[in-house]
């Protein structure tokens, strides 16, 4: 059994009045990929931003309950967020590398945290554009501009900036909805590679996606977790009616 | 009449419209350039006024104008930006901003006689700058904040959220995210709109009247608490106070003053083509 990275005890969220999440409980494992699924709007993408405090920037957005990264609680007021957001990265919906070269996409993060020198940076930018697959692809145009790139490149090139502070978890909102077909199938490919190193959370849209590349997946409806457990056993014998419902596309 | 004719009526007259404006600035421009061209000789653009300003040049307006532009520059551009900054980035709802919003749109909304006065009364004399390059700029830096404020606000609103969200998502504080990632991307908005700006405070006469322009000074100042000659204000000048002067001299220097303020918007244009280039492949 691989040990607990993140738990939520009774997490509830709310924008102003309007209440978000629910009562979630969840725990994720370490070097595990979860998926969180369900219908637009269901609090997924609201919880996998509790996880690293992405919520905070949002005006009148509060949070109770308890949610522990390796046993320490993120919303206690001692957390340091910058120290947590270096250990959980993120990939967004929409690929947003910054409008720099490819370099200094990839090396912007480890700049800020204190890698001044060339030769360190070279190596890590190298690395993490190898852990993201994109190595080959880009190795001659390293110091052109990252938008001139394809957007599965360009969505390659966040996970590498991701990694590029080497951190323990990686939450990914939809990272594959703004990309064709075959830039999907690269991202999960690298998922699958990843979570050798990386524990994932993943929230996602496509359903098969969710089967094909996740160990654990979360189905949520209007805020509430409904039933979390083996993705094969979500995808085979979910035990809610709810469930069943969602993953044979009879919700409407 | 069919909806057809309607069409081509309000077609033309719209174009017809547009093109006029097009024809006033060439008015303008030829009306000044055909008069004042043969003035500009390279005498007219080095030397000091002779003779109560009826010959010579106006070397010292020239160099009076260009110390008060980069004086505005120097005071209004961080503080428009700063202000800027902390309403966009870090301002939320409350009495506090409104009021500072409601303080930029009355600023702007201020005539440039009274900014004159303001500055005459707070800078000159209160502050005991004296009739000085420094009670102009920040005068002039004071009338043109609003448009830097505002023009920086909306250079700002249009960087990307996603541009942010990564930064802070990477362990970036907020004000690194401002510095490194926000900041870059909206410098071509904030220096073009800051330009156009101080395009317009170059040519403004009322502000600087009371607060630093010099009636006839035929020297370079020492100092920012010197006096300074300035071109609008030179030209107001000789344009009413001499009654013997050529009139291709107030010419001349309204020339001056539209090659100096065009070249400014030009400057603008350019940074704009420029740094839109960057950003592309």
């Amino acid at each position: 059994m691989s040990k607990i990275k993140i738990e939520a005890e009774n997490l509830k969220l709310f924008y102003g009045d309007f209440q978000a999440l629910k009562n979630i409980n969840l725990t994720m494992k370490e070097k595990e990929v979860t998926a969180l699924i369900g219908l637009s709007g269901c609090g997924k993408s609201t919880f996998l931003r509790c996880l690293n405090r992405m919520n905070d920037i949002i005006p009148n957005c509060h949070v109770e309950g308890k949610l522990t990264f390796e046993g320490e609680d993120i919303y206690h007021p001692d957390c340091d967020v910058v120290a947590l957001r270096k250990k959980v990265g993120m990939v967004f919906q929409a690929p947003n590398p910054f409008p720099k070269t490819v370099y200094e996409n990839v090396a912007y993060a480890p700049k800020l945290h204190g890698t001044k020198d060339r030769a360190s940076l070279d190596e890590i930018v190298e690395t993490s554009l190898k852990q993201a697959a994109l190595w080959d692809e880009v190795k001659d145009r390293l110091h052109k501009p990252a938008l001139g790139l394809s957007g599965g490149q360009q969505q390659r090139l966040c996970i590498a900036r991701a990694l590029a502070i080497k951190p323990e978890v990686l939450l990914m909102d939809e990272p594959t909805s703004a990309l064709d077909p075959i830039s999907t199938l690269k991202i999960e490919e690298l998922i699958r590679e990843l979570k050798q190193h990386y524990t994932i959370i993943i929230v996602t849209h496509n359903m098969q996606q969710a089967a094909r590349v996740s160990d654990r997946t979360a189905f949520f409806l209007v805020g509430d977790l409904v039933e979390v457990d083996d993705t094969e056993v979500i995808f085979t014998n979910p035990k809610d009616q709810r469930t069943e419902d969602y993953i044979t596309g009879r919700f409407g | 009449m069919s909806p057809k004719v309607t069409e081509k009526i309000a077609f033309a007259t719209l174009r017809a419209i547009a093109f006029f404006i097009v024809l006033c600035l060439a008015v303008v421009l030829w009306d000044i350039f055909s008069k004042g061209l043969p003035a500009l000789t390279w005498e007219f653009i080095t030397e000091n006024p002779r003779r109560g300003m009826t010959e010579g040049g106006i070397f010292p307006a020239i160099v009076g104008t260009f110390y008060l532009v980069l004086g505005t520059i120097i005071f209004a551009l961080p503080i428009g930006v700063m202000t800027a900054i902390y309403l966009v980035e870090y301002a939320k709802e409350s009495w506090a901003t409104r009021m500072i919003r409601l303080a930029v749109v009355n600023l702007a909304g201020v005539p440039s006689v009274v900014f004159g006065l303001f500055g005459l009364g707070f800078f000159v004399l209160f502050l005991g700058f004296g009739v000085s390059i420094l009670a102009g700029s920040l005068t002039l830096a004071l009338m043109i904040l609003p448009v830097i404020i505002t023009t920086s606000e909306e250079a700002l609103r249009t960087v990307p959220r996603g541009y942010r969200e990564a930064s802070l998502a990477l362990g970036a504080t907020k004000l690194q995210t401002i510095l490194f990632i926000v900041l870059p991307n909206a410098m071509p908005g904030i220096l073009t709109g800051s330009i156009l700006g101080v395009a317009r405070a170059a040519g403004e006469t009322a502000p600087i009247l009371l607060t630093v322009a010099a009636f006839f000074l035929p020297r370079l100042p020492n100092s920012i608490f010197d006096q300074v000659m300035a071109l609008p204000y030179h030209l107001y000048v000789i344009a009413t106070q001499v009654p013997h002067a050529d009139q291709s001299i107030p010419y001349g220097t309204a020339a001056v003053l539209m090659i100096l303020v065009l070249g400014l918007n030009l400057i603008a244009i350019l940074l704009r083509t420029y740094f839109r280039r960057m950003r592309k492949v």
